[in-house]
């Protein structure tokens, strides 16, 4: 057994938490979503520089990491809620590309994506498919050797800030079958290609991308055609595993600045803290974190092993941390009373993003019926 | 022991229908969240009622009351919520009134009754202050006497859409030397206009702005202002808090929320099927109703008390936790149904003056800043854990 992190590994965990605490305070927080862009892209090359945006890619991509790194970045990006499209970008598309890119696809595109050059945003999720990766109605039809690509697709977080965009695709079969799904990189200033941006209840940016007749070449495609799914599950398991390094981080603050207000907060005279019925409440916090600490370590560490493993272990961290930041993000919100309530302190954020982290890539519910699937009979 | 509604009741119900159905302004409602709407749209049902005389059902008759039974009363409320009307604020009608025809006195039921009951004057609630939350004994503000005169110094806060009040009751220390900190509070109406107040807002998490801070400075008010004897602000302020929770437990207002979370649940595709048709799915809708049931019989247990003439006492805790964790599980619940539609911030979608949002389905659009604001319901109107604490003592004698 061995729970360490190693050397190079600690490197980054200090970089990126030093990173985070100077640039990424609260007030500097609040300004960056409500201004016109809603991010940094200054940060953005700040994390290139670092080497941030390589630490999820092994050495022959350029990187020197994988998804260890990932899970220690986006701990860290939880800890400050940093609205920055590592996941979209770095850990979706870089997953398509490092895991289904051809050598060509891989130089121009991870390389691309390291330098922070080019910011990609992750076109999966459609109107009226839930959480079903395969239920797509967005078609490429193969046209010669081009593909022309029709469709819309769903609150695409960081879609206003990319310069690509990794889309999932029918090639072929009915809109729910397995196969006949195929992966695309699509340049967003591609002609057909329209987006409508907007904000998130939890301080991003997303869109809704149309495309109208797209036409992309043969090269970019990733992986096999038709037969894009297995390669999907495997990107959104990472991307799973990574949301609950974010929630894990984001639970640890929104923990210890209740713990925190509890001591200072005094009523009937004593500290609130003092009130066993809260102390109790705290006491499950800590342990919900510490149990959502060690789920998202077994995803993690499971991400390399077979798909039924993978998926399994995804879904079980999923489950469980689902509910624990359900359960964390509620218990903060009601021992801050009405000062939880307010825009003003940042525990009501982390609410926020703890909510939507509860259904991003598949709700407590999806992935217990995933589970469910996978470990029955 | 009989659930079933008398023949006059089933007459009660079909005209209090009709009546909403023929005179409810129909463009209020849905517009939006509430706290997007305009003062006139929350007035307007209010006013209509008030002019029916079914603004204020729940006072006694001679103030303009109207004798409804409390099964009568819960019918009123049904329909309403099947409706989805906004029915009146509750701080006029339901806290400020009572306290003001059983401890005002003549001149006082004569100058602010009537606007009550026609929607003319809106009401804020002035108890809260930043260091007196749970604790409301020990609020700080202070009315000094001056010849005719209270002088008001100090910072009121959460007080809800006082941005449009006319009127507050606020609580004020009197008697900064009583010996227990419930002693030496006074019971005190305040014109909002008066000089020397300022409101100012809080924005809350899900971006409404529904609460405000009131800071008051050399707010001089008439000494007949003060509700019966100055002092005795606590024993008014507990008998309000005692209505307040009795309205709170919304089993109505949920059982349509159910009716819409079923809306939704029926509209949403999970592998090829509605969203409703999930076992896991519906297992919680059912619970849910469940529990709501539970809820609505004993609601109407702590009614058949009262109307046999028991007030409404510690139970109303009970009714306000369970109602309150229904509310909540309901926004969560709806949140969930809505899947990657949750995220979008309406908000920040283009204002054009349409109600056309484009982005993802309209059901969609409020179930996170419902969900976020809904937390509330457990924090207000003395929190879940001080109704507990209330429970424990009042009923189990611990
Ligand atoms: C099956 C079984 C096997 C056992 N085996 C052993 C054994 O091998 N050796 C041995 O020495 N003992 C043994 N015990 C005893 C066990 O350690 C005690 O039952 C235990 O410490 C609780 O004490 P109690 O039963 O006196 O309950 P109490 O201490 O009277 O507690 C009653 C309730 O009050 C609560 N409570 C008490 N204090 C607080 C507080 N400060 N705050 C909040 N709640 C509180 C408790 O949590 C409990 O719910 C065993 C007990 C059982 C049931
Ligand atoms: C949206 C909203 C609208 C409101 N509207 C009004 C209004 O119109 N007018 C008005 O006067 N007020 C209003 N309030 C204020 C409301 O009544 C208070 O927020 C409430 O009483 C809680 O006080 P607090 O916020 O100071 O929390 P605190 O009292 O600081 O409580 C913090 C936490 O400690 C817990 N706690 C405190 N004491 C105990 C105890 N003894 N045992 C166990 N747990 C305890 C609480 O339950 C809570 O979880 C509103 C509040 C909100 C959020």
């Amino acid at each position: 057994m061995d729970f360490d992190f190693t050397d190079e590994q600690n490197m980054v965990r200090d970089g990126i938490s030093r990173l985070i605490r100077e640039e990424y305070d609260f007030d500097t927080r609040r300004k960056v979503i409500a201004s016109e862009s809603g991010w940094r892209p200054e940060l953005w090359a700040q994390l290139a520089e670092l080497g941030m945006l390589a630490a999820p890619f092994s050495e022959e991509d350029g990187g020197f990491g994988g998804a260890t790194e990932a899970m220690i970045i986006m701990e860290e990006f939880g800890k400050g809620l940093a609205v920055e499209p590592f996941i979209p970008s770095v850990v979706c598309a870089g997953g398509a590309l490092k895991h289904g890119g051809s050598a060509a696809q891989r130089e121009e595109y991870i390389g691309g994506i390291i330098s922070g050059e080019m910011i990609f945003a992750f076109a999966y999720a459609e109107p009226r498919g839930r959480y079903d990766l395969a239920n797509l109605e967005t078609t490429a039809k193969a046209d010669g050797g081009d593909y022309v690509i029709n469709g819309h697709k769903a609150v695409v977080i960081g879609a206003p800030w990319a310069t690509h965009l990794v889309v999932t695709a029918r090639t072929s079969g009915g809109q729910t079958d397995k196969d006949g799904v195929s992966v695309f990189v699509v340049d967003k200033a591609a002609q057909g290609v329209s987006t409508r941006d907007y904000a998130t209840v939890d301080g991003r940016r997303a869109s809704e991308v149309y495309f109208e007749n797209v036409k992309v070449s043969g090269d970019a495609l990733i992986g096999e055609a038709d037969n894009g799914l297995p390669l999907i599950e495997k990107v959104v398991d990472e991307a799973t595993a990574a949301v609950c390094a974010e929630a894990v981080g984001a639970m640890k603050v929104t923990n210890e600045t209740t713990v925190d207000y509890s001591r200072q907060r005094k009523q009937f005279g004593t500290p609130i803290g003092s009130f066993q019925v809260l102390q109790h409440s705290m006491a499950d916090m800590l342990m919900e974190y510490e149990q959502s600490v060690s789920m998202c370590y077994l995803a993690t560490i499971k991400l390399d092993e077979d798909d039924a493993t993978r998926k399994k272990n995804v879904s079980a961290a999923k489950v469980r941390i689902g509910q624990a930041a359900r359960f964390i993000g509620q218990s903060a919100i009601q021992t801050h009373g009405g000062m939880g309530m307010t825009d003003e302190l940042a525990v009501g954020s982390y609410f926020k993003r703890l909510s939507i982290i509860e259904s991003e890539f598949g709700s407590v519910d999806h992935h217990m019926r995933r589970h469910i699937a996978l470990t029955a009979g | 022991m009989n659930l079933e509604f008398s023949e006059e009741e089933k007459a009660f119900r079909a005209e209090v229908r009709e009546f909403i159905e023929n005179n409810y302004p129909q463009d209020i409602g849905t517009r939006g969240v509430q706290d997007e709407m305009s003062r006139e749209d929350l007035l307007a049902w209010h006013k209509i009622l008030g002019k029916k005389g079914w603004s204020t059902p729940a006072w006694p008759k001679e103030y303009g009351g109207t004798d409804w039974t409390p099964t009568q009363r819960y019918i009123w409320g049904e329909e309403n919520a099947r409706m989805n009307t906004v029915m009146p604020l509750p701080f006029g009608v339901a806290m400020v009134a009572p306290v003001i025809y059983t401890f005002g006195n003549e001149e006082q039921k004569a100058q602010h009754l009537p606007g009550i009951r026609s929607g003319d004057v809106w009401w804020c609630q002035g108890y809260s202050e930043p260091g007196a939350g749970s604790d409301l004994a020990s609020l700080k503000t202070t009315a000094v006497r001056d010849g005719d005169d209270y002088i008001i110094n100090g910072q009121k806060t959460w007080t809800t859409l006082a941005q449009h009040a006319d009127w507050g009751f606020f609580l004020c220390r009197t008697d900064p030397d009583a010996p227990k900190p419930q002693m030496g509070i006074s019971f005190i109406l305040v014109d909002m206009k008066t000089p020397g107040i300022e409101v100012r807002p809080i924005k809350l998490i899900d971006g409404g702005h529904e609460v405000n801070e009131v800071w008051l400075t050399d707010v001089r008010v008439p000494a007949t202002n003060l509700i019966g004897e100055e002092n005795k602000g606590w024993t008014y302020a507990k008998f309000l808090l005692a209505h307040e929770r009795s309205g709170i437990a919304g089993v109505a207002r949920s059982k349509r929320g159910v009716e819409q979370l079923k809306e939704i649940a029926a509209a949403e595709m999970l592998d090829g099927k509605p969203l409703i048709e999930d076992m896991g799915f519906a297992q919680k809708i059912s619970q849910l109703e469940i529990d709501l049931s539970a809820l609505e019989i004993t609601e109407l247990r702590t009614l058949a008390g009262e109307q046999a003439g028991k007030g409404p006492g510690p139970e109303s805790s009970l009714l306000k936790v369970k109602g309150t964790e229904i509310q909540q599980r309901l926004t969560e619940l709806t949140l969930e149904a809505v899947g990657h539609y949750g995220a979008p911030d309406f908000r920040s979608f283009p204002d054009d003056g349409s109600n056309d949002f484009p982005i993802g389905p309209d059901y969609a659009h409020h179930a996170a800043p419902t969900y976020f604001n809904m937390r509330k319901t457990s924090i207000y109107g003395g929190s879940n854990e001080i109704q507990r604490n209330i429970i424990t003592k009042m009923i189990l004698g611990l």
